[in-house]
C-alpha cells in the first residue's frame, strides 16, 4: 500500500472537503483546521457522488460531514453512519506531508 | 313507560346547550332522558361569533354541537318549535305546533331578546336586529341594494352590527344616545378615543341623539328624526339598544321575575319553583342580568351539578364582567370598577395620542389593589391586570409603571405565573384555573394546543391565550421539561439572538462567533444561519474562503444540487420577462450542454443536470448573454412573478410587469432565514397569484394593495391584507421594513407566515411595527436594506471574475475529468437521470456532454 499525493493543504478550504480520483476510486477528502480525513465519495443513500460537498462539522464531539443530499451524517474518522447503525461508508488513510496531502486506497 | 329522570330544555342556545353537555360528561346521561325544544331552525351555534357567520356565510361554521351529539346520547332535540305555556302543576309544556311535553325538570334557557326603542317607524321595512343567523341573511339580503346604513345602539354589539354593515360595502352611521360610544364600560376619555379610532374606518358616530321617529326617506329609504332638529336618511337600520331578558314564559306560568324582568334564581339556579331553574341572559342573580357567555356556562354548569344532586356542590355566586375584545380591529377591554365609583378610588391615565392608546387604571385608596382598568387600543396587559384584580395581587410601588410603555421597547411589568394562586382563573370564558392548566400539563399536555384540546381554556373569547402560554411554559420547566429553543448542540441561542451577537458584536467569521459564543466545530444546522445572518449584516461576497465552507451546499456551488449530484440553473429573469434573444441565448446554452429544460412555477427557465465543472462554463455564457444568477440556490428572495398588467391586458389597471422588475431587482440577493417569493398582479383579477406569496401586490386604481406573508407549498396560507391604496413609495419602504425585521427576528427555516403568526399580536403588531414605527427601528430597517441593495452584486459574476474560485468548481481536485457514474437516459426528447437499473443494464446511456 502506498500514499498518493493529491493536492497541496492550501487547495483544501478550511473545514471543508474536496473530491479527489485515485486510480479509479473517488475519494472525498476533508480538512478540520490542519488536519485532514479521507472517506469515500459516494452517499450509500443517494448513490452519487456527493460527500465531498457535504457541511464539515461535529455532533457530540465526533468529526462528521454531512450529506448534502438527504442530510445524514457520516463520521470523518471512521466512516459510520451516525443516524443507521446498519451503514458504513470505506474509510482511507490520509495524512499531511508538509504542504502535501496524501491518501492512502486500497486496491 | 321508563323511569328515568325526564329533562326538558327550553331554549337551544349555547348556554342551553352547555347545560346538555354537562349532564353528558358527568357520564351519568343515561340516567335521564333529555328533551330540548329550540325555537330557531337549527341547534346551539356559537353566538358569540356570529359576526364570523360573514366570512363563510355558512350556519355550518358557527355550529356548536358535534356531530352525532344527540343521537349517541339519545338526547331529542326539536328545532322550529316554540314552547308556549308552561303548566307547573301538571309539570306539561305545549308548543305552537299543538304539543304536549311532560318534564320532572324544567330548564329555562331562552336568553334574550334585542329591544327594540318604540319610536313611531321602527317596525318598517328594512329594520332589523342583530341576534341570529336569520337576521344577518336578512340584513345581507337588504344591503345588496342599499348603499347607507345606520346601527342605533353605540354599545359592543352595536359596535359589532357597525361594522359587518360597513364590511357589506355601505356607508355607515352610529347613533347613540348617550354622550359617548360604549358608555357601560369605557369611561370618558377611553370613549373619546374609541370614537376617533372608530371614526378613522370611516364610519360616521352620532352621540347624543334621540330617535323621535323614522319616515320616509327623499334620497334613501329611511329618514330619521331626531330630538334635536337633525336628520339623517339611511337604507337600512339595524336596532341594538340593548337585551331584555327573554322571561314571557316565566310570566305566563308565574314564576318570579325581577322589576325590570329576568326570572330570579337562587344559587343553585333554580327558580321559585323547585323543579324549574333558569340559566343565561334570561336569569336574574342577585338583581342583575348577566349579557355575556361565561356567566351563563357558569349558571349551566351549576343547574347541571345540582340537577346530578350537588355532587360537586357547584354554586353560581356572581361573576366577573370584565371583558376584552376586538371591535372593528380596536383592542377595548374593561375589567371591574371601570368608572371608578369605589370610594376614594384613585385613577391613573396613560394617552398616547400618536399611537391612539388610551390606559386607565382604578387602584384602591392605599395604592395596594387594582380595581378596575380601561385599555383602548392596545390591550396586550389584559391578562395580568385582570389576575391583579381578581386575585387581589399587591400592586408594584408605582401602580402607574403597570400601563406605562417601558422606554426600551421590552414587555412592561409582566406578573410572573409563579404569583398565582392555583385558583386562580385563567380562562374566564370556559372557567379554566392555573391549577386545571397545571394537571394537564402533568397530565402530557406540551403545547397551547394540546391545553386548548383537553381543558378548552383559550378556545372562545382568546384573551387568555398569552397567560396560558406563561403557565405551560412555566410548568414545564418546573417538571424539569427544557423548553428548548437552541439553535443546535453549538450555539445556546435562537436564531434571533445569534442575528443581534453578530450585528453588535461585528463578527465576520464563524470561527470568531464560534469561539465566542459557541463549542465544537458546527454543524449542517448552525453554519448555513451563520453565513445567512453574516449575508443579512454585511453582505459579503459568500465564496469567501472563511464562508464558503460555510454555505449550503446549493449555495456553496451557486446552483441546485439534483438526487444524482449534479446541479440545476436558473437565469434571473426579473418579474419574468425575457427578449427572444435572451432566450435564444438560453436555448444555446442547454442545447450545448444537453440540459433538460423546464418551465417553472416562479416563471422563470431552469436548465437540470450540469456537473460542477460545467457550471462555471454555462455561467461565463450565459453572462456575457446579458444574465445574472438567479438566486435560486439560495434562502433568499426567489422570484417576483408578475401578470402581464395594464401595458397589454385590457383590464389591468397598473404596470405590474413594471413593477415586479424594480422589485425583484431591488431585493436580489438578499439572504434570508427561508426562501422568500413575491409576485405583482395588475388588477383585482390577481392572474400572478400575488396573495399565495410573501409579498404579493396588486394594483387598485389608486396605488397598490400590499399583502404580506402568504405561502404555496405543503400548508398554504393565504397572505393577508396589509395597506390599501398605498402609493410606490410607500409600498417599497413598508417591503424594506417587513423583509428587514423578518430577517432579523424569524427562526431558521421559518417562513414569514409562521414567524407571523407567532408574533405576539399578529399581524395588527407588525402594522404597529412597520407602519406606526412602535418600536422606533424603521429607520434601521431601512437603512440595513439600503446597504444590502448598495452591496449587492451578481455572485456568478464575481466568481467567474477569479480564477481561485472556479478551481473550486473542479470536479476533482487531482483530475481534470467529470464523474463518470453521471450517465443518463433519453425521454421525451430530453435527458434524465438514469435509475440504478438501467446503470446495470448498461444500455441506451448517455454520458455527460
Ligand atoms: C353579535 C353578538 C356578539 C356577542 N359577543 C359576545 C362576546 O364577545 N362575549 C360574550 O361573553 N358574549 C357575547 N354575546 C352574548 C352571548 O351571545 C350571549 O350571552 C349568549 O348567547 C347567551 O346564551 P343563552 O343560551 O343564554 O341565550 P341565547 O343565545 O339567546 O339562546 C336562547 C335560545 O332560546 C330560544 N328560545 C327563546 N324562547 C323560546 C321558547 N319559548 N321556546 C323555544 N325556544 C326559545 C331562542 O330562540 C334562542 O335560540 C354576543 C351576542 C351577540 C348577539
Ligand atoms: S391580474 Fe388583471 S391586469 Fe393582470 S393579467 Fe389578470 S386581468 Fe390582466
Ligand atoms: S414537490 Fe416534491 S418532487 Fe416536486 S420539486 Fe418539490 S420536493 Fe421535489
Ligand atoms: S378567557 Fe375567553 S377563551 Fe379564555
Amino acid at each position: 500500500m502506498s500514499w498518493t499525493t493529491v493536492c497541496r493543504l492550501d487547495e483544501i478550504l478550511p473545514n471543508a472537503g474536496v473530491a479527489a480520483l485515485i486510480d479509479e476510486t473517488q475519494v472525498a477528502i476533508f480538512r478540520v483546521d490542519d488536519k485532514v480525513y479521507a472517506l469515500a465519495n459516494k452517499d450509500p443513500f443517494s448513490n452519487a457522488n456527493v460527500l465531498s460537498r457535504g457541511i464539515v462539522g461535529s455532533i457530540q464531539g465526533t468529526l462528521v460531514v454531512a450529506s448534502p443530499i438527504y442530510k445524514q451524517h457520516f463520521s470523518l474518522e471512521a466512516g459510520n453512519c451516525l443516524e443507521d447503525d446498519g451503514v458504513s461508508i470505506p474509510c482511507y488513510q490520509a495524512r499531511t506531508e508538509g504542504e502535501l496531502v496524501q491518501v492512502q486506497v486500497n486496491s | 313507560m321508563t323511569d328515568k329522570q325526564r329533562l326538558l330544555i327550553i331554549g337551544n342556545g349555547p348556554v342551553g346547550h352547555q347545560f346538555i353537555e354537562s349532564i353528558i360528561e358527568s357520564g351519568r346521561g343515561e340516567q335521564f332522558a333529555i328533551t330540548v325544544i329550540g325555537e330557531e331552525p337549527r341547534p346551539a351555534y356559537d353566538r358569540v361569533h356570529l359576526t364570523a357567520w360573514f366570512e363563510t356565510r355558512e350556519a355550518a361554521s358557527l355550529n356548536m354541537v358535534k356531530d352525532g351529539f344527540y343521537s349517541d346520547n339519545n338526547i331529542t332535540a326539536l328545532t322550529h318549535e316554540k314552547v308556549i305555556a308552561i303548566d307547573r302543576a301538571a309539570q306539561i309544556v305545549s308548543t305552537d305546533k299543538g304539543e304536549q311535553y311532560p318534564y320532572d325538570k324544567l330548564i329555562l334557557a331562552t336568553g334574550s331578546f334585542p329591544f327594540v326603542p318604540p319610536v313611531p317607524g321602527h317596525d318598517r321595512k328594512n329594520c332589523f336586529v342583530y341576534r341570529t343567523i336569520e337576521d344577518l341573511e336578512a340584513i345581507t339580503a337588504a344591503a345588496a341594494n342599499a348603499k347607507v346604513g345606520a346601527v342605533v345602539g353605540g354599545g359592543l354589539l352595536g359596535l359589532e352590527a357597525a361594522k359587518a354593515i360597513m364590511d357589506l360595502g355601505l356607508k355607515t352611521h352610529v347613533i347613540e344616545f348617550a354622550p359617548r360610544l360604549m358608555a357601560v364600560q369605557v369611561d370618558e376619555g377611553g370613549g373619546a378615543l374609541l370614537r376617533r379610532k372608530i371614526e378613522d374606518l370611516g364610519v360616521s358616530v352620532h352621540t347624543q341623539k334621540n330617535t323621535q321617529q323614522i319616515i320616509d326617506g327623499d334620497d334613501c329609504v329611511h329618514k330619521l328624526q331626531f330630538a334635536d332638529g337633525a336628520e339623517l336618511e339611511t337604507d337600512i337600520l339595524v336596532f341594538s339598544a340593548g337585551i331584555r331578558p327573554q322571561d314571557a314564559l316565566a310570566r305566563q306560568c308565574e314564576l318570579a321575575v325581577g322589576e325590570r324582568g329576568g326570572i330570579v334564581i337562587d344559587n343553585a339556579c333554580l327558580t321559585s319553583d323547585p323543579a324549574i331553574y333558569a340559566i343565561g341572559e334570561c336569569a336574574l342573580w342577585g338583581g342583575r342580568i348577566y349579557g355575556l357567555i361565561a356567566p351563563g356556562w357558569d349558571m349551566a354548569r351549576v343547574a347541571a351539578d345540582h340537577v346530578l344532586g350537588g355532587v360537586e356542590e357547584k354554586a353560581f355566586t356572581g361573576a366577573d364582567m370584565s371583558t376584552k375584545l376586538k371591535l372593528m380591529g380596536v383592542d377595548v377591554a374593561s375589567i371591574g370598577d371601570a368608572h371608578a365609583t369605589t370610594p376614594d378610588a384613585k385613577c391613573y391615565t396613560f394617552i398616547d395620542e400618536k399611537a391612539e392608546v388610551y390606559k386607565k387604571i382604578v387602584v384602591s385608596s392605599d395604592g395596594q389593589h387594582l380595581l378596575g382598568c380601561v385599555l383602548i387600543g392596545e390591550a396586550n396587559d389584559y391578562g395580568t391586570l385582570l389576575q391583579f384584580a381578581l386575585n387581589k395581587i399587591t400592586l408594584p410601588e408605582q401602580p402607574e409603571s403597570m400601563i406605562l410603555p417601558s422606554l426600551d421597547g421590552s414587555a412592561g411589568v409582566g406578573l410572573g405565573v409563579d404569583a398565582l394562586p392555583d385558583v386562580a382563573q385563567i380562562c374566564s370564558c370556559n372557567n379554566v384555573s392555573k391549577g386545571d392548566l397545571c394537571a394537564a400539563v402533568q397530565g402530557g399536555a406540551m403545547t397551547v394546543g394540546d391545553l386548548k384540546a383537553c381543558t378548552k381554556a383559550a378556545t372562545t373569547c382568546g384573551g387568555c391565550t398569552a397567560l396560558v402560554g406563561q403557565v405551560l411554559n412555566a410548568e414545564l420547566t418546573k417538571m424539569g421539561v427544557e423548553v428548548n429553543t437552541d439553535l443546535c448542540e453549538h450555539f445556546p441561542y435562537t436564531r434571533q439572538e445569534i442575528f443581534h451577537l453578530v450585528k453588535v458584536g461585528q463578527i465576520k467569521s464563524f470561527a470568531e462567533l464560534l469561539e465566542k459564543h459557541g463549542s465544537g466545530h458546527g454543524c449542517e444546522i448552525c453554519k448555513p444561519t451563520a453565513a445567512s445572518v453574516m449575508a443579512s449584516c454585511w453582505n459579503d461576497y459568500i465564496l469567501e474562503p472563511k464562508l464558503a465552507g460555510l454555505q449550503d451546499t446549493n449555495d456553496r456551488y451557486l446552483a441546485n444540487m439534483q438526487k444524482n449530484g449534479t446541479y440545476s440553473v436558473v437565469p434571473r429573469m426579473a418579474g419574468g420577462e425575457v427578449t427572444p434573444d435572451g432566450l435564444i441565448a438560453v436555448g444555446q446554452v442547454a442545447k450545448k450542454y444537453n440540459l433538460y429544460t423546464k418551465i417553472t412555477g416562479g416563471q422563470r427557465v431552469d436548465l437540470f443536470g450540469a456537473t460542477l465543472d460545467q457550471l462555471p462554463k454555462i455561467w461565463s455564457e450565459l453572462i456575457d448573454a446579458g444574465f445574472e444568477s438567479g438566486h435560486a440556490y439560495g434562502k433568499s428572495l426567489r422570484t417576483v412573478k408578475s401578470c402581464v398588467g395594464s401595458t397589454w391586458c385590457r383590464y389591468g389597471v397598473q404596470d405590474s410587469v413594471g413593477k415586479a422588475i424594480d422589485l425583484e431587482n431591488r431585493y436580489k440577493g438578499l439572504r434570508s432565514p427561508h426562501k422568500l417569493k413575491m409576485a405583482v398582479s395588475g388588477c383585482t383579477r390577481e392572474c400572478a397569484e400575488a396573495q399565495s406569496k410573501d409579498v404579493g401586490v396588486i394594483a387598485t386604481e389608486k396605488g397598490w394593495n400590499l399583502y404580506l406573508c402568504g405561502n404555496g407549498g405543503m400548508k398554504p396560507r393565504h397572505a393577508d391584507l396589509f395597506a390599501s391604496d398605498i402609493d410606490t413609495d410607500t409600498m417599497v419602504k413598508y417591503i424594506d421594513r417587513f423583509l428587514m425585521f423578518y430577517v432579523r427576528t424569524a427562526d431558521r427555516l421559518q417562513r414569514t407566515s409562521v414567524w407571523m403568526e407567532n408574533l405576539e399580536g399578529g399581524l395588527n403588531y407588525l402594522r404597529k411595527v412597520i407602519i406606526d414605527d412602535s418600536l422606533g427601528i424603521c429607520a434601521e430597517l431601512e437603512a440595513d436594506m439600503a446597504n444590502i441593495v448598495d452591496t449587492y452584486q451578481c455572485e456568478w459574476k464575481t466568481t467567474i471574475e477569479n480564477p481561485e474560485k472556479v478551481k473550486q468548481f473542479r470536479s476533482f481536485i487531482n483530475a481534470d475529468k467529470t464523474d463518470k457514474e453521471i450517465v443518463f437516459i433519453q425521454e421525451r426528447g430530453q435527458i434524465r437521470p438514469a435509475t440504478e437499473a438501467e446503470k446495470i443494464a448498461d444500455k441506451d446511456l448517455i454520458a455527460v456532454a
